[in-house]
């Protein structure tokens, strides 16, 4: 058997535990695209079960949409001037630029919750066939992540307030949120081109 | 003493597995139609190829288990030996080579006993039409060409095929007699098709595969094997029943019960089966000649629900 | 205000549950007030539940691994005794109601609180240990996803005395396990016991796949890690890729149940097998979840008691790999009789056929690291070469039952139940008991007790072959699992015969619930004791260390240079300890109650959402959030051990070894 004795240099201890946040959080939202995957398979099955109930040409208009897909783009574009701040260590800004992108993310939801309160005043809820089923769970569980994700960015508003330096622990956090936030946005754009774009086409 | 012992042992085993043998009766073993024949060559087969290796594992397993016991100090020990390339050619390429001999025998009988294949008969012989449907607790069997209807009893001549299209009104069944090979799912809103035949006359076990609920156990029915002169007073006897089953009665039918006794219907409404099929696909029931979706009628349907 | 809760949900006419209850209530009551009397509570807490380290949580996952042993065959015992009895008119003595939720209660507990609360166990007990670390990546999250396992249980149980629990088996196709047909709470104590479950399982992937890629000590490469963290490795990246898909179909199930929706029902456009496809996409890799780190104490126990390497250690990772790879491509064989078409049966057939391949490579490696070893027969190794006589041939009938042609009449039958007994009990639990009686001086300080260990493995053998091949038997006469009675005369004396397995095995259980308790009073006795760390000649890195290890595991984290490093080290006279080096201050994670407090709201929630209590829940998920949110502001969440306490921890081993090695 080949045998490597050298010893590796000690200091490779220190920094055992760098990053494990970042890279931990990432692998867990490679968890959480299976889960999208798992939602955007069932609404594939079930995209044409309208069970003689209404379908996307009657229910989707654009208007709404194309607002709030701008306002979560914006958001993450928002959040990125955040993270510039944060590497600087300017947290006022950081504070400033998360409150910005939490508005825009209450925009995002705001509109999607009217959108939906709409859809069911019509008498097209949820439980009115398979195809609506599949809609309002896939498009609500992106909106109840980005939901979350308003609540982190409070708790970590609150976290900074008073605060004169980011620790790294700090750092971990607002870079976890940044993977999330950005996540979100894709997610968006593969249920805007999927379940509204490809539903109307 | 110790050779007596074993004779005596071994006189036992051979009786005991004789009186196990022929006490037991294998359902599946011992088929009454060709799909079940067809099954069990296959299962016969394909365990045989496997106990190439299983049996030569097991023997192995035990010989070095006790050759090598640490008190057996004559036996060779080699502390470093973990690797040779001829062992790993042998483990790795007898099993890929049983397995390659099972997949190909695999996908021949995934397509000669496909379940959805019509059987060969002989030259003058009809199919026997048969519509099945699972419902809570029981089976109905609806024979559209000869307009009658049962509960938890299939009656069929032998040596005819028998083209069993099947549907639940309820939730999934398995459709299974045991001695005629394969079964298939029964799901609401789908129909799932089965061609089997019975070459013996005889009363078979028929049951639902797929647990059900609460009245599972007693989802069992009796398949009838008969000669086609039985059949036909059969077919009289049922038609001689004071029962009609339209959409007037089926939905007292439907209501879930427990080890229902057997019924017959002298009379059923046309495209029954289709109904029930359409009452949980929009109204739409694929035509099996053509492979299309097409609507059934409404009126019908109001009815049933 | 209490939704669907009423008095009539307590189970008062059903004699055999008030006797459980009033049985339970008085052991607990009886435990409570030891633990009371004794002043334990404060250890308890301080000491188990609220700690973080890896090695405290192995031993709290193995007590509720073996807690929910001793529920789930209670249920076994009792189906095989109904079945025994239950023939030619005689209805037995469990109506169908309390009968079906049995056999539902047996596969899940078993499943999700038996199975892969052991694995956990074995994971935290050993994989940190293996790969020179001193604890998981996310200490806080480890003691979470117990906590979320543990109230999980704990729901499923509460459902005995309090309602009643699910009756469409326990992966609960729809439509049955839909309102429509279960309009009762069974099926929402189902639902809830797996969603807060499968929270903590999925953390425990995300955590124990983060630790293996990047706490290895330095110079453990891949191909230098040892074969059970490998199977671990796999076994995470399983659980990650496949518990989302299980969440996701249970969701929907809910969903169709809270909210009137048709995912999966008969009408509205629902598709059940949309159901049956999700389920099963998790549902196969489920089984390589829990067969692979069985795998691997394997190939840590044969060659340990074989005083040889593992034979093919390269072939064995690639085995364990690609059957992680493949298990992704069968799950279509849990439904060939769904009638979807000769090609694709044919597929999926081929595909679990060709898993049977580096299955059978793995068991030949076994095989030959036995061929001229020095074979000592303690405990665990009884249950290794017990485990590859009963694999082998439940590896056979898998690949039978792989071959959709026979499926055709084997599915859903007594043989499908006798082959998966085979595998997960044959290979399942022998392995995890196996790895039990391995690691536990290890972590624990000292040996089990060998003599009831092995009576325990005959009794299991023995029981198991009486149990289960009657039940191959009864396949091939056409009986169908989950009946609650029936009257073929042919059926009986095969039932007969299984419900002797079952007594033998339950003698098995008694003989291991012995073991403990006599390992445990022994504990002192020299014989027992483990004082050097290394009771069995290992060959890796967790028997480098004292047993049981300090908190921190590895005062000086070694380097590796080979494989089977400790032995490496023994052979060329390195000392992994490095004792007597220069030892510095180590950072460890404090203990925390965020993970207990967790899981106690997520119970609130679930009992609260089971009943319709929705004021109840708000309470329940705010809580679980509020603790979240607190964890995240809490800043005093670690500590430092002085060099100078590693230096007298560490010294004192070193001493105890050296009195040792002088006697």
């Amino acid at each position: 058997m080949a045998q490597n004795t050298t010893v590796p240099t000690a200091g490779h201890d220190e920094h055992h535990h760098e990053n494990t946040v970042v890279f931990g959080f990432w692998v867990y939202l490679m968890t959480d695209c299976i889960i999208f995957g798992s939602l955007f398979a069932t609404f594939a099955v079930l995209r044409n079960q309208f069970n003689g109930g209404p379908t996307p040409h009657e229910l989707f208009e654009f208007g709404g949409l194309g607002l709030e897909t701008a306002l979560l783009l914006l958001s993450s574009i928002t959040y990125g001037f955040g993270m510039i701040a944060a590497h600087k260590s300017e947290i006022s800004k950081v504070i400033l630029w998360l409150a910005v992108t939490f508005l825009l993310g209450l925009g995002f939801v705001g509109l999607e919750v009217r959108e939906f309160a709409h859809m069911i005043a019509e008498g097209a809820g949820p439980d009115r066939s398979a195809f609506l089923s599949a809609f309002f769970t896939l498009v609500s569980t992106h909106g109840l992540h980005v939901t979350c994700g308003l609540i982190w960015i409070v708790t970590l508003i609150v976290q900074l307030m008073g605060t004169t330096e980011i620790p790294e622990r700090m750092m971990n956090k607002l870079t976890c949120l940044s993977l999330f936030w950005h996540f979100l946005d894709i997610v968006w754009i593969c249920v805007f081109t999927y379940v509204y774009l490809a539903s109307m086409i | 003493m110790k050779n007596k012992l074993l004779a005596r042992m071994a006189r036992l085993g051979g009786l005991s597995s004789a009186l196990l043998l022929a006490g037991c009766e294998l359902d599946v073993l011992d088929p009454k139609g060709p799909v079940g024949e067809g099954v069990k060559t296959l299962i016969t087969t394909s365990v045989i190829a496997m106990l190439i290796v299983v049996v030569p594992t097991i023997i192995l397993t035990l010989w070095f288990a006790w050759q090598y016991r640490q008190s057996n100090t004559s036996a060779e020990y080699l502390p470093k030996w973990s690797h040779s390339n001829k062992i790993e050619v042998i483990i790795w390429g007898v099993p890929s080579l049983i397995i390659l001999f099972l997949a190909v025998i695999t996908y021949q009988t995934c397509h000669s006993l496909d379940p959805y294949k019509p059987l060969e008969a002989e030259a003058n012989t009809k199919p026997l039409h048969v519509q099945v449907v699972a419902q809570d607790w029981k089976w109905l069997f609806i024979y559209p060409e000869q307009g009658i209807a049962t509960v938890n009893q299939l009656a069929m001549p032998v040596n005819t095929p028998v083209d069993f299209d099947i549907t639940s009104d309820s939730v999934m069944n398995s459709f299974f007699i045991p001695r005629l090979g394969s079964m298939i799912y029964a799901m609401a809103g789908m129909q799932t098709q089965l061609h089997l035949l019975a070459s013996e006359p005889g009363d078979y076990m028929g049951e639902s595969a797929n647990y059900s609920g609460r009245g599972f156990s007693d989802m069992r029915f009796h398949a009838l094997a008969m000669s086609n002169d039985e059949f036909n007073a059969w077919v009289e006897k049922v038609r001689a029943s004071s029962e009609q089953l339209d959409s007037q009665t089926y939905p007292k039918l439907a209501a879930p019960s427990e080890a229902n006794p057997v019924e017959y219907f002298a009379h059923v409404e046309p495209g029954m089966f289709n109904t029930i099929v359409a009452k949980y696909n929009n109204g739409m029931v694929m035509d099996k000649s053509t492979g299309k979706m097409i609507q059934v009628q409404q009126s019908a349907m109001s009815g049933m629900n | 205000m209490l939704g669907r809760l009423s008095l009539s949900a307590i189970p008062l006419d059903v004699p055999i549950l008030v006797g459980t209850f009033i049985g339970v209530l008085i052991v607990g009551v009886a435990v409570l007030g030891l633990i009371t009397y004794y002043g334990k509570w404060g250890y308890l807490w301080k000491e188990w539940f609220t700690s973080v380290d890896h090695k405290r949580l192995a031993v709290m996952y193995i007590v509720l691994a073996l807690v929910a042993l001793a529920r789930g065959f209670a249920d076994a015992i009792m189906m095989r005794t109904q079945l025994a009895l239950a023939y030619a008119g005689n209805p037995g003595y469990l109506p169908p109601h309390h009968y079906d939720q049995i056999f539902s209660a047996h596969g899940t507990i078993m499943i999700f609180f038996l199975a892969m609360a052991f694995m956990t166990g074995l994971f935290n007990f050993i994989v940190p240990l293996q790969i020179g670390a001193r604890d998981v990546a996310y200490p806080f999250l480890n003691n979470l996803s117990f906590w979320m396992t543990a109230v999980a249980f704990m729901l499923v149980n509460i459902s005995l005395f309090i309602g009643e629990f699910s009756q469409c088996g326990w992966l609960a196709y729809p439509p049955l396990s839909e309102m429509q047909f279960s309009p009762g709470v069974g099926v929402d104590y189902y639902i809830w016991a797996i969603q807060i479950s499968g929270v903590g399982t999925l953390l425990t992937g995300v955590n124990f796949f983060v630790t293996i890629v990047k706490m290895r000590a330095p110079g453990m490469t891949w191909l230098k890690m040892p074969v059970f963290t490998w199977t671990a490795f796999c076994s995470s990246i399983l659980i990650m890729a496949t518990f989302p898909v299980l969440t996701v179909a249970v969701a929907l199930l809910g969903l169709d149940r809270y909210f009137g929706m048709h995912f999966f029902t008969n009408d509205g456009g629902g598709n059940q097998m949309l159901y049956l496809n999700l389920i099963w996409a998790w549902g196969h890799p489920e089984v390589y979840i829990l067969v692979l780190p069985a795998f691997g104490v394997f190939s840590e126990v044969v060659p340990a008691f074989s005083g040889k390497p593992l034979f093919g250690y390269k072939t064995m990772v690639y085995a364990t790999c690609s059957i992680m790879v493949l298990s992704f491509l069968v799950w279509v064989h849990h439904f060939f009789t769904m009638g979807a078409g000769p090609d694709v049966n044919a597929f999926f057939g081929i595909a679990t056929m060709i898993i049977s391949i580096p299955t059978g490579v793995k068991l030949f490696n076994w095989l030959f690291t036995m061929y001229k070893g020095r074979i000592q027969y303690h405990a665990c190794m009884y249950w290794a070469v017990g485990f590859m006589v009963v694999f082998t041939i439940g590896g056979m009938t898998g690949v039978m039952m792989a071959i959709p042609g026979s499926d055709f009449v084997l599915h859903n039958s007594l043989f499908l139940i006798a082959h998966f007994h085979n595998v997960i009990i044959g290979g399942v639990y022998f392995g995890y008991v196996c790895g039990m009686n391995f690691w536990a001086p290890k972590v624990l300080g000292f040996k089990m007790n060998e003599a009831w260990g092995i009576r325990a493995f005959w009794f299991w053998l023995v029981g198991f072959f009486f149990a289960f091949m009657p039940l191959y038997v009864l396949g091939f006469e056409g009986m169908t699992r989950r009946m609650n009675h029936y009257d073929n005369p042919a059926w009986h004396p095969w039932m007969l015969i299984a419900e002797v397995g079952a007594v033998l095995i339950l003698f098995g259980v008694v003989c291991q619930l012995m073991q403990i308790y006599v390992s445990i009073r022994d504990c002192n006795k020299p014989e027992n004791r483990d004082v050097t760390g290394d009771p069995w000649n290992g060959r890796t890195l967790e028997w480098s260390t004292s047993s049981p290890p300090p908190v921190y595991n590895f005062a000086i984290v070694p380097h590796v240079s080979s494989l089977d490093a400790y032995t490496h080290d023994k052979e060329n006279g390195i000392d992994t300890r490095q004792a007597g080096g220069k030892y510095e201050a180590i950072h460890m994670p404090k203990n925390t109650a965020s993970g207990i407090a967790c899981g106690a709201f997520a119970l609130i929630f679930g009992f609260a959402a089971v009943w319709y209590i929705w004021w109840l829940a708000a309470i329940g998920l705010v809580g679980v959030i509020g603790t979240v949110i607190a964890r995240s502001a809490n800043k005093d969440i670690d500590y430092y051990i002085p060099a100078e306490e590693v230096a007298r921890i560490e010294n004192e081993h070193t001493r105890k070894l050296m009195a040792q090695a002088a006697e």
